[in-house]
C-alpha cells in the first residue's frame, strides 16, 4: 500500500513537472514567433532592443519610446542612409520594476538576437541591467533613465539629462528668471531618481539665494495622501513647490491642493511630462506647472515638427511626450554612428559595443529634438541646454 | 493652525479607514473570520462606480448605487463560493482562503482594467467649508466621509440591536449551533453579513477614490490592511470600536507623518497596533474571546 502511495506521488510529480516544462516551452516558442516579423529580418538587419514600462503607472513613457523608436527605425531604413543595412526593433516590457521583471525583459532581448540597446526607459530598471549589459558587452543608450548611477560603466550612454543637472538646472531657472523665492520641495525618498534631483536642487538654490521653508517627502508605500505635505508647504508660506516626482503622484499633488485651496506655481522636472495624457485626469488642475524638459511638441523649429506630424499620423493623434522626442533621438544617434563607423550586421555586439562607445566620446556631436550640438563625455553623460515649458490651456508651450 | 489643519486630514483619513473597518468588524463578530478581500471588493466597487458614472456617464449618486447593488452580490458570490465550504474547517484555513481571494479579484480587475491607473473623478459634490478666513479648509470629501461614517456607525448599530435579523445576526455570533437550534437560519444570516459587508465597502471605495482620485487594481490593497489594524485597535467585532479606531489610527498617520517622519509614518501606525495589542489584547471596546486566528 506505502509503495503504491510512493508511486502514485512520484508520477504525479512527473506529470507536474512535465506539464511545467511544456508550458514553458510553450510561451517562449509563442515569443518568438511574435516577435519573428520584426527580428528575423534577414542578414543585413542589425537588431535595436528596447526595454521600458509598457504597463503599470510609468506606460506613458515606455509606449512614447516604443512608438518612437519604431517610428525612427522605420525613417531610418526608408532613408536608406545606412546603404543595405536595415535596422529592426525588438522591445519588451518591463513594468519600470527595478528588479527581476527588468532583467528578464533585457534576457528576453537578448535571445532574441538584439545587437545595441536602447533602454531601459525608467532609472530604476536601468539600475538593473547596467551591469549585465556591461558583462555581455552590449551598447546601451538609454533615452530617459536619468540617475547619474546610471551611467557608472562605460558601455552606457545617455540622452536625457542626469538627474544631478536636472536638479542643478531647475533651481538655476527659478532663481534666474525670478520665478519664485521661497520654495517647498515634495519628493520620493524611496526613488533615486526623486532624491537624486532634489539633493541638487537643494544645493545649487542654497547657493543662488533661493529659499527652501520646507523639505517634505513620502515613500512608494504611502504615496496617496498627501495632505500633510500639502498643508506643510501652505504654512510654511511656499510661493512655488517643487515636484521632482513622477507624473502619478503629481496628479494627486495637484488635485488635492485644489481641494486644499492651495495654489502656488508648481515647478517640475521630466517625470512631470506626461501628466496630460493620464486617463480622466482634469486637467484645468495643471494649467500653470513649469517643467524643465529639452522637448515641447509645439516649438516651431522644422525637426520638430516633421516628428510631431510623423508621430500624430503614425499612432491615431497622440502628440508625442520628451520621452518619444528622446527614443527617437537615440536610434538616430546610433544610426549615425553605425554609419559613421561603418558597422555592418555580421559583426558580433561586442565588436559593435566597442566601435560605437569609441565613436561617440570621440568627437561626435549630434543635433536632434531635444538638442542640439549633443556631445558625450567618457562618464556616459550628454551636454545640452535646458528648455522650460508651462502647461498653458491644456498642452505645453515653450517658454523663453 | 498647522496643527488644527494636519488633525482635519487625519480625522478625514480616518473616517474612510472607519467606514472600511466596519466591513471588517462585521464579518469578523459575526461569522468569526477575517475577510482579507475586503480591500478588494473595496477596489471592485471603485471600478463598478467609475465605469458607471465616468465611462457610462450616468449620475454618480446613481452609480454608487449599482456599486453598492454589484458589491453586494459579489460578497455573496465570494462566500458561497469560497467560505461556506469552509464553514466547519479551521480559522486559518479560512484565513488563507480569503487572501486566495484577495489576489483572485486583484488579478481579474488587472486582466478587466489593465495595469494602467485611472483617474477617478470624485462623486463627492459638497461645498468646501472654510474656517479662519480660508487658513483651514475642510474638503467636501472630508465632510462627506465624517458624516457618511457616523451614518453607517449608528444605522448598523440599530439594524443589529432593534431587527430581527440583526437579532438573528446577534445569535449567530453567540452561538452558531445553538442559533440553530432556536430556529435561526445560520447560513442565510451568514449571507446577509457579507452582503452588508460588502455593500460596505462600495461607499468605502466611493468615499477612499474620491479622496484619492488614482484607482488602480492594488487600491484596495494597502487602505485594507490599515482599516484591520483599526479594526483590531478598536476591538475586532464591535461596530463603534471600528469607528473610534479608524479615526485614531488616521490621526495617528496624517500626525506621525508630519511631526515625526514621513518614511515612519507606516511603521508608526503599526507599531502603535502593537503596544495596543499588548496592554489590551482585544482592543479598546473588544470582547474578551477565546478564538485565535
Amino acid at each position: 500500500m506505502k509503495m503504491l502511495k510512493k508511486l502514485l506521488t512520484l508520477s504525479l510529480a512527473a506529470a507536474m513537472a512535465g506539464t511545467c516544462l511544456a508550458s514553458c516551452g510553450n510561451t517562449s516558442e509563442g515569443g518568438s514567433s511574435d516577435n519573428a516579423g520584426s527580428s528575423a529580418g534577414g542578414e543585413n538587419t542589425i537588431v535595436i532592443g528596447g526595454s521600458g514600462p509598457l504597463t503599470g503607472s510609468a506606460a506613458q513613457y515606455g509606449v512614447g519610446v516604443k512608438n518612437a523608436v519604431e517610428l525612427a527605425v522605420k525613417d531610418v531604413n526608408d532613408s536608406g542612409m545606412l546603404g543595405d543595412t536595415k535596422l529592426s526593433v525588438i522591445f519588451e516590457d518591463d513594468e519600470a520594476d527595478a528588479a527581476d521583471k527588468a532583467v528578464n525583459a533585457y534576457n528576453t532581448l537578448k535571445d532574441k538576437g538584439m545587437d545595441i540597446m536602447v533602454g531601459t526607459v525608467t532609472t530604476g530598471s536601468c539600475l538593473a541591467v547596467v551591469d549585465y549589459t556591461k558583462q555581455d558587452s552590449y551598447f546601451q543608450l538609454t533615452p530617459s533613465a536619468s540617475a547619474q548611477d546610471v551611467i557608472r560603466n562605460d558601455n552606457c550612454f545617455q540622452v536625457c539629462f542626469t538627474d544631478p543637472n536636472q536638479g542643478r538646472a531647475s533651481a538655476d531657472y527659478i532663481a534666474d528668471n525670478g520665478v519664485a523665492k521661497k520654495i517647498a520641495v515634495i519628493y520620493d525618498s524611496s526613488d533615486a531618481y526623486s532624491s537624486g534631483i532634489f539633493n541638487t536642487f537643494k544645493e545649487e538654490a542654497s547657493a543662488k539665494g533661493l529659499e527652501i521653508v520646507t523639505e517634505q517627502s513620502f515613500t512608494k508605500d504611502s504615496k496617496t495622501d498627501f495632505s500633510a505635505q500639502i498643508s506643510a508647504a501652505k504654512n510654511a508660506g511656499a510661493e512655488l513647490v517643487f515636484l521632482p516626482i513622477y507624473y502619478q503622484e503629481a496628479s494627486l499633488i495637484l488635485s488635492q491642493s485644489a481641494s486644499a485651496d492651495y495654489k502656488p506655481i508648481f515647478f517640475g522636472c521630466d517625470g512631470l511630462d506626461g501628466i496630460l495624457s493620464v486617463e480622466n485626469f482634469d486637467t484645468s488642475l495643471a494649467e500653470g506647472v513649469m517643467l524643465l524638459t529639452p522637448f515641447a511638441a509645439d516649438a516651431a523649429d522644422e525637426a520638430t515638427q516633421k516628428f510631431v506630424t510623423a508621430y500624430k499620423e503614425a499612432y491615431g493623434g497622440e502628440i508625442p511626450n520628451q520621452f518619444a522626442a528622446d527614443a527617437y533621438d537615440c536610434v538616430q544617434i546610433i544610426a549615425s554612428l553605425i554609419k559613421q563607423e561603418g558597422i555592418t550586421a555580421d559583426m558580433s555586439h561586442e565588436d559593435m559595443c566597442a566601435k560605437l562607445t569609441a565613436a561617440i566620446t570621440g568627437g561626435f556631436s549630434y543635433d536632434g529634438l531635444t538638442g542640439t550640438g549633443m556631445t558625450w563625455s567618457a562618464d556616459g553623460a550628454v551636454s545640452k541646454n535646458p528648455k522650460a515649458v508651462v502647461i498653458k490651456d491644456g498642452s505645453y508651450s515653450a517658454l523663453q | 493652525m498647522g496643527f488644527l489643519d494636519n488633525l482635519i486630514n487625519g480625522i478625514s483619513l480616518g473616517s474612510i479607514y472607519a467606514v472600511i473597518a466596519l466591513g471588517y468588524t462585521l464579518v469578523y463578530g459575526i461569522a468569526k473570520m477575517l475577510n482579507f478581500a475586503h480591500g478588494d471588493v473595496i477596489m471592485v466597487g471603485g471600478y463598478l462606480i467609475f465605469t458607471c458614472a465616468t465611462t457610462w456617464g450616468l449620475n454618480p449618486y446613481l452609480s454608487l448605487v449599482i456599486a453598492m447593488a454589484g458589491c453586494t452580490v459579489l460578497g455573496i458570490l465570494i462566500e458561497k463560493i469560497a467560505y461556506k465550504p469552509l464553514r466547519q474547517a479551521t480559522s486559518l484555513s479560512v484565513l488563507i482562503t480569503a487572501i486566495g481571494v484577495s489576489y483572485f479579484l486583484q488579478n481579474i480587475a488587472l486582466l478587466i482594467f489593465g495595469a494602467n491607473p485611472v483617474t477617478f473623478t470624485s462623486i463627492v459634490n459638497l461645498p468646501k467649508i472654510s474656517l479662519f478666513d480660508g487658513q483651514i479648509i475642510i474638503k467636501s470629501e472630508t465632510t462627506a466621509a465624517i458624516v457618511v461614517s457616523v451614518l453607517i456607525v449608528v444605522g448598523l448599530s440599530l439594524f443589529v440591536g432593534k431587527t430581527k435579523s440583526g437579532r438573528a445576526m446577534l445569535a449567530v455570533s453567540e452561538d452558531k449551533d445553538a442559533a440553530q437550534l432556536m430556529g435561526v437560519n445560520v447560513n442565510r444570516t451568514i449571507s446577509l453579513t457579507f452582503a452588508i459587508g460588502s455593500g460596505l465597502a462600495a461607499v468605502a471605495g466611493g468615499l477612499l477614490c474620491s479622496a484619492y482620485p488614482v484607482l488602480s487594481n492594488t487600491t484596495g490593497a494597502m487602505p485594507g490592511i490599515k482599516a484591520f489594524v483599526a479594526a483590531v485597535f478598536g476591538g475586532i467585532g464591535s461596530i463603534p470600536g471600528a469607528m473610534i479606531g479608524g479615526i485614531l489610527i488616521g490621526v495617528i498617520e496624517i500626525l506621525g507623518r508630519a511631526y515625526i517622519s514621513p518614511q515612519l509614518a507606516d511603521a508608526i501606525v503599526f507599531a502603535v497596533l502593537i503596544i495596543v495589542l499588548m496592554v489590551k489584547p482585544t482592543g479598546i471596546l473588544g470582547k474578551k474571546i477565546s478564538e485565535k486566528v
